[in-house]
């Protein structure tokens, strides 16, 4: 075994390296992101018990709440749309959110196991490095889309199939997902221990859950909940989903023009703390 | 020592440190050391945990700023060309780093494309990498399956895949057994043969460092108390001395406390790669 095919590169000629040899920033980005969409679905494919145990939450929320409160007519829904049409673009949110919300673990389990430094040792700038982590959550949430649409299909629930919509509503989810492992990701910069993000997610997936349209009007809340809820990206992606499954009124350009500026500002923040992780 | 200005032709250094400063809040990591390497040379930090080896290292890779002084590679300054400068590198830190959900194969094409290696020629590199550390035969098994001598010839290849001019160990025998650590040394010095990269390496094991190193620093509190050829350290000391020696006569008995106050996150790191070696 030689290695003589770990051929040299003439060290006069290393010396002589200059910015050629990096691709332009739009070339940079793009190719990092689907570098890290690409390691993503290689680790779904892996190991897939994750997907599966992942899809029972949201199954569970469907069945069991969803049946319950269609049958109680508690909550107002649009006019012609039932309980549980309505509730599936919420559920498809919320568990996009769930998987998202605790993403920051894996960025502080790769900081402990020396992978983030040898991440950030190659020619990856900061914030093309989160933007590849923040859409491999994506990734990861467009899996329970395709499964609340198989369980809609099994419970009768009545969608617009138009395959732009399903297009778009991909591209909410994964947005949303994006934001929240943002945010994830900049509690995992501040706190730096696993224990501790487990707290601080816990603690805000609530109100982020509950404290948005997911799972009934805004109008039906008080009012501080009310200011919480438009504050909320998650409201914004729910507004957008319903719009694009339900047909029902919605404000499309600005739900995606919140959901745009939320992933810029996350990304913006959390790779300004991936500094202190790599200390 | 500096290779003078004058008449050689100006040929960049692979390392080239002045006065570099490090601390993290009131704690100096890094106090003013100045060193350089020359091409094709393998130069070794020596020292105890927490002697500012590893802080010396992240400033070289790009990973930290330092508060002052003057780091290039190849003639790139660390802060101002980090993107050039991670482009010469080949980086393996001190942790075992290999990602244990991927296959061995998956974890060299990550790097691959991290460093941009054109598609076309993706696949053979990755491949010839993999052939040189010996892993022909595991690359498509998950690195969960590989020993701990498998995953540090795999780290290897990773750091090796975008043809490094500067390769940067930290570490890279800790928590090996004797024959995975002589494995790493043989590999490390073909490499070095063939290829005639510069290697800036880190240890705390003086063989490691007798054996692979043309010249050595001896760093203890953030400082270099020697530096020279391992050959020159020890015949100063005298006829008969070992590397072991010269450490004790330079950093002397409190070597002992600074095992067991320092560094309580290196020591901590060291003892996980212990662990998830098995």
């Amino acid at each position: 075994m030689s290695a003589t095919r770990v051929a040299p590169r003439s060290v006069s000629a290393e010396a002589r390296v200059d910015s050629a040899v990096l691709p332009a920033w739009w070339r940079l980005y793009p190719s990092r992101v689907v570098t890290f969409w690409l390691v993503e679905l290689r680790k779904i494919r892996h190991d897939r018990s994750e997907l599966y145990l992942r899809a029972v939450q949201p199954v569970l929320w469907l069945l069991i709440f969803g049946e319950t409160f269609s049958h109680l007519h508690a909550i107002p829904t649009p006019k012609g749309i039932g309980y549980l049409a309505y509730l599936s673009p919420g559920i498809m949110a919320q568990s996009a959110l769930f998987i998202a919300i605790f993403f920051g673990i894996q960025i502080i389990w790769e900081r402990d196991s020396g992978i983030l430094t040898k991440l950030m040792a190659t020619p990856t700038p900061r914030l093309a490095l989160i933007s590849g982590k923040a859409f491999a959550a994506g990734v990861r949430s467009l899996a329970q889309v395709v499964v609340i649409l198989v369980l809609s299909v099994l419970l009768q629930v009545h969608f617009d199939w138009n395959p732009l919509d399903l297009l778009g509503v991909a591209l909410f989810v994964v947005l949303g997902a994006a934001f929240f492992s943002c945010l994830s990701m900049t509690i995992a910069g501040i706190v730096l221990h696993r224990e501790r993000l487990m707290g601080v997610g816990q603690a805000i997936n609530m109100p982020l859950f509950f404290a948005s349209n997911a799972l009934y009007p805004v109008r039906v809340m008080p009012g501080w909940p009310q200011g919480l809820s438009a504050a909320n990206p998650m409201s914004y992606e729910v507004d957008a989903l319903r719009g694009l499954l339900l047909g029902t009124p919605s404000a499309m350009l600005l739900d995606l023009g919140v959901l745009v500026l939320a992933v810029t500002v996350g990304i913006a923040a959390s790779a300004s703390l991936l500094p202190r992780l790599a200390r | 020592m500096a290779p003078a200005g004058g008449g050689l032709a100006r040929i960049a250094l692979p390392v080239d440190c002045s006065e570099l400063q490090v601390s993290f809040g009131a704690v100096r990591a890094v106090d003013g050391i100045s060193f350089h390497i020359e091409p094709g040379e393998v130069f070794a930090l020596l020292g105890p945990n927490g002697a500012g080896k590893t802080t010396t290292i992240r400033v070289l890779t790009t990973l930290i700023t330092p508060d002052s002084g003057r780091a290039t590679v190849f003639g790139h300054d660390v802060r101002r060309a980090a993107m050039l400068v991670r482009h010469l590198i080949g980086y393996l830190p001190q942790q075992l780093s290999a990602d244990f959900q991927l296959s061995g194969y998956e974890n060299v094409w990550l790097f691959a494309r991290l460093f941009d290696l054109p598609r076309r020629e993706r696949e053979g590199r990755v491949r010839e990498v993999l052939a040189v550390m010996g892993l022909d035969d595991v690359r498509d098994r998950l690195v969960r399956t590989y020993s701990g001598g498998m995953i540090r010839r795999l780290e290897l290849a990773q750091a090796l895949v975008n043809r490094p001019a500067l390769l940067v160990l930290d570490e890279p025998t800790i928590g090996l057994d004797p024959l995975a650590r002589a494995d790493v040394w043989e590999r490390v010095r073909t490499l070095r043969q063939e290829t005639g990269m510069a290697v800036l390496l880190t240890t705390h094991y003086m063989e490691e460092a007798d054996v692979l190193s043309d010249r050595v620093a001896l760093m203890h509190h953030c400082r270099f108390r020697a530096e020279g050829t391992p050959a020159n350290l020890k015949s100063a000391l005298g006829p008969g001395a070992t590397l072991d020696d010269v450490f004790r006569h330079h950093v002397g008995a409190a070597i002992e406390d600074e095992e067991l106050s320092g560094g309580g996150r290196d020591v901590r790191n060291t003892r996980r790669t212990a662990q998830r070696l098995g």
